[in-house]
């Protein structure tokens, strides 16, 4: 990539100069930024390679079949969506609930392609969404960079890094098909119109960056980043005392657009007037028309207190509307903030009090070494490009300065926010590394020390900062330069090995942390060679192929989209989250003991259950591991009937053999996850080998579920649930006449009676 | 809004500024010869308002009046909409929120039109020219009324 980056810094040579040299330039910048768009496409590719064109994870599985219904029903029939195949028996307003920009992208761009005779699939449209925005994504930082900084490769740097970055890359593979796949790019783009807009004070930039928020909105939940980080810099900037009419055009223009463009969505509706995350905005464009109109009335009526009487007002107004906000919070007309923003500020909050939103793994706030891992050099050139960004502070460098310190918060309370982090950090990055090459590469021979190359940068500096004291530039007396080819040779042969580490970390980490679909797992047999793990798919199709169309199926939240997208089968609770008593009750099912458990399932009319079980494989991601949380759910709902201290030893511990406390021994979930596990090893020789523990040599034993199916590698357990007995006697007895020991007090249990009542 | 704002800058510059007074009492001075410190007070913020009434009146162009008088339009459909939400209930509260947006888009669409064909703010807008600013507010409006017509219901 440095290579790549040469020819523009290099560009004094011979053949460039006059009218040529531009046009060269021009050419050269669009070949490179070609090509990066090119490898950003390319190095996400590597799933599609290694096992096939397959949709990723868990909620892209959900977006695909909206999308396969948007293309097959059209656009009005997916406004109107309601689903009942999901969130069975209550169903879910799908149309109203979900951001649809991303599905609108792709079915657009279904219909371009067969309008020119291109007839492609929806699912490769879907799979191959993601790579093709991150080319875009590369293009927007390199457009972006170019408007905060002077040097011409800070761009181009800038560029390839977003296309290649890991912690960009991590949510944007092939077959990721998530709303982030376009999300960072309208981030990004709306970012540089907004730059735009504020540089030049134009309604014109301002209405597209209103309209790229518009998108933005539609397309992903993040777009709170950027209600609040633009009027956080507008803000800002008045606080400076760099109040200016072009701010004014600028913020006034995107917030009437960009809110009314949100409001059309119906997720959004009203939230903008609402909610208190949209506030800040509001009060900044209120403050904007009274600054607005105190400067107009400066103009008319020239005094030097006036600076003073500005501040003091902008201060005063901002208590007042703060105090506002507070107040109507509290009264209760703006909805209050939202749980996972709380979770923002107290990184606590959610443990203790909505345990659905800490139990998401990417809600956790992110340990150090994946800062390292997601960004590699670039986390340590970051704080180097904030700091540029102070040597030449004007409006657009303190964005920069906003947002680098707004999303490293962010990035570090919650993984998934790395992602918005990951944009900055490229461009602080690009900025910092383009000054030393820039610095670096000069390959002339300096002629005068007045004339020195080397600073020619300080240069420009001074002419973009005129303030300078005096002071400073008396130090500067004694020039600097750089005039030993050896010292240029050490930094950029430095430099080049950095960028080269860089792009082979890089690589490295896309190709085996990041591009496993988690769908298909892959391992490796003892002779190198891939083995590749197909269980998922193989429980799924023999759903889609051996049960009625409308047969329930019972899971956790987590295979919800799963099992509708790949199955097709009604479920109960799925990623959607909706309804946290839906999911505790599923949670209740799942924890307590059959004959609890039974009518429950009968209730919401289940017909299978299906578990997750990597205890004969050690796949760690399985149900067992996530008990606890299906525990803690339940008992925030159902705090007497289920217990999370139940479910551990009387010294605190977790587990699953011999000495597992009876709630979990007795539990469906236990139950299901172990029934008939111990008749694959020889008597009393069970393993888990995800919990690492032997089993208690006698299997749990269901009688108000049967084994249904089981796959290859018993990742994935189906049961089917028992209709009741036709001799109106519980499961329980039932199974024990089966096996033929005598009957007792049968007479006096009847399990069918207890069903009835609920 | 408006007329707060005014008199706050009034009250805030006349305790500062004793220039303004002297400037001032000569073209007023019919409200009493035996003004008191509050008197005084009383009286100024209402003298700077006229005198940038007739600053006003004397040193704008027709053109930015005619801005003017339909931004001060716009403040009143605003500020009777608002009302009427308040007096007679929010109920179709999609049109009352288009509506009262239209007008809040389209003052600050104007204002920014008023900001940039602004000779004082020149040094701001080198590369604007005012037939450019006006097709900068022409698209703005077509894309504000836009969403309004899709957004009333």
């Amino acid at each position: 990539m440095a290579s790549a980056t040469k020819p523009q810094s290099t560009a004094s040579g011979v053949f460039f100069e006059g009218e040529t040299a531009r046009n060269t330039r021009g050419l050269l910048r669009i070949i490179i930024l070609c090509t990066i768009a090119a490898t950003a496409v390319a190095s996400r590719l590597f799933s599609v390679i290694r096992f096939e064109s397959i949709i990723h994870e868990f909620d892209p599985w959900f977006n695909f079949r909206a999308t396969k219904y948007l293309v097959q029903n059209g656009f009005y029939d997916f406004w109107d969506w309601f689903d009942d195949r999901t969130w069975h028996p209550l169903g879910r307003v799908t149309g109203g609930t979900l951001y649809p920009g991303l599905m609108v992208t792709s079915g657009a761009i279904w219909h371009a392609l067969r309008a020119i005779s291109l007839p492609v699939d929806i699912r490769n449209i879907c799979v191959l969404l993601a790579p093709g925005f991150s080319g875009l994504t590369a293009f927007a930082s390199y457009l972006l960079t170019s408007e905060l900084s002077d040097s011409p490769s800070a761009g181009l740097l800038a560029a390839i890094f977003m296309g290649i970055a890991p912690g960009y890359i991590s949510r944007s593979v092939a077959g990721s098909y998530d709303n982030e796949a376009i999300a960072i790019f309208l981030l990004v783009f709306t970012f540089y119109l907004w730059i735009k807009a504020v540089k030049e004070g134009s309604v014109m930039w301002g209405a597209f960056a209103a309209l790229f928020y518009g998108y933005m909105v539609s397309a992903w939940g993040g777009y709170v980043f950027i209600t609040n980080l633009l009027p956080l810099h507008a803000f800002v900037l008045i606080c400076m005392g760099r109040f200016s009419p072009r701010l004014y055009v600028s913020y006034t223009t995107w917030y009437a657009l960009g809110t009314l463009a949100s409001m059309q969505i119906p997720f959004v509706g009203f939230l903008p007037i609402r909610s208190s995350e949209h506030m800040s905005a509001l009060g900044v464009f209120g403050l904007l028309q009274l600054v607005g109109f105190t400067d107009y009335i400066r103009q008319q009526l020239p005094s030097k207190q006036f600076q003073l009487l500005l501040r003091t007002l902008v201060l005063v107004i901002f208590v007042v509307a703060f105090g506002l906000l507070v107040l109507l919070t509290v009264s209760g007309t703006i909805a209050p903030w939202t749980g996972r923003f709380y979770s923002l500020w107290d990184t606590g909050y959610a443990k203790i009090h909505i345990p659905i939103i800490a139990s998401v793994s990417e809600h956790q706030p992110t340990a150090w070494p994946a800062f390292f891992f997601d960004l590699n050099m670039l986390i340590w050139l970051f704080p180097a490009g904030v700091y540029m960004c102070f040597r030449s502070l004007k409006d657009e460098q303190v964005f920069v300065v906003i947002y680098a310190v707004l999303a490293s918060y962010f990035a570090g309370v919650m993984v998934r926010l790395m992602l918005t982090l990951t944009p900055v950090v490229c461009i602080a990055a690009a900025m910092a590394l383009s000054q030393i090459l820039d610095t670096f590469l000069v390959a002339g021979e300096p002629a005068e020390p007045i004339e020195a190359p080397s600073t020619k940068t300080n240069d420009a500096k001074d002419k973009t900062v005129p303030g300078i004291p005096e002071v400073l530039r008396s130090t500067k007396g004694p020039l600097v330069g750089i005039y030993s080819y050896m010292s240029k040779a050490m930094i950029t042969g430095a430099v080049t090995c950095y960028l080269l580490l860089f792009v082979m970390h890089c690589t490295w980490v896309t190709s085996n942390a990041y591009s496993s679909p988690s769908v298909v797992l892959a391992s490796r047999l003892p002779d190198g060679s891939q083995h590749i793990i197909d269980d998922y798919r193989e429980a799924y199709y023999w759903l889609r192929q051996n049960t009625k169309p409308d047969a329930k199926v019972m899971s956790w939240w987590d295979y919800g989209y799963q099992i509708g997208g790949m199955a097709d089968r009604p479920t109960l609770v799925d990623n959607n989250t909706w309804n946290n008593t839906h999911i505790a009750t599923v949670g209740k099912a799942m924890s307590s003991r059959e004959e609890v458990s039974y009518p429950i399932m009968r209730q919401h009319e289940v017909d299978y259950v299906l578990v997750v079980f990597g205890g004969l494989l050690g796949y760690s991601g399985d149900d067992i591991n996530k008990f606890l949380w299906m525990i803690r759910i339940a008992e925030g709902i159902w705090p007497d009937e289920v217990k999370e201290r139940d479910f551990f030893t009387s010294r605190g511990e977790y587990r699953v053999d011999d000495e597992a406390p009876p709630a979990m021994k007795n539990s469906l979930m236990y139950k299901m996850s172990y029934y008939n596990f111990d008749k694959l090893f020889p008597a009393g020789q069970a393993q888990d080998r995800v919990r690492g523990s032997r089993l208690p040599a006698q299997g749990p034993e269901l009688s108000t579920v049967e084994e249904a199916f089981t796959s290859e590698n018993w990742i994935v357990r189906i049961y089917k649930v028992k209709d009741l007995d036709n001799l109106g006697r519980s499961h329980q007895d039932a199974g024990a006449f089966e096996k033929g020991n005598k009957k007792k007090k049968a007479g006096k249990r009847k399990g069918a009676r207890v069903l009835r009542v609920d | 809004m408006a007329p707060k704002k005014n008199a706050a800058a009034g009250a805030n510059s006349q305790s500062t500024s004793s220039s303004t007074p002297a400037t001032n009492t000569p073209v007023s001075n019919k409200p009493s010869s035996t003004s008191t410190a509050s008197r005084n007070a009383s009286t100024n913020p209402q003298d700077i308002a006229t005198g940038i009434w007739e600053n006003y009146v004397n040193n704008t162009p027709q053109r930015v009046k005619l801005i003017d008088t339909f931004m001060l339009f716009l403040v009143i459909v605003g500020g009777l909409q608002f009302l009427y939400c308040i007096l007679a209930g929010n109920y179709p509260f999609n049109a009352f929120l288009s509506g009262f947006s239209a007008t809040v888009g389209q003052f600050v669409l104007t204002a920014s039109l008023r900001i940039q064909t602004n000779s004082a703010n020149a040094a701001d807008f080198k590369q604007l020219s005012h037939e450019r600013a006006f097709a900068d507010f022409v698209f703005g409006s077509m894309i504000l009324h836009f969403f309004c017509v899709n957004f009333i219901n």
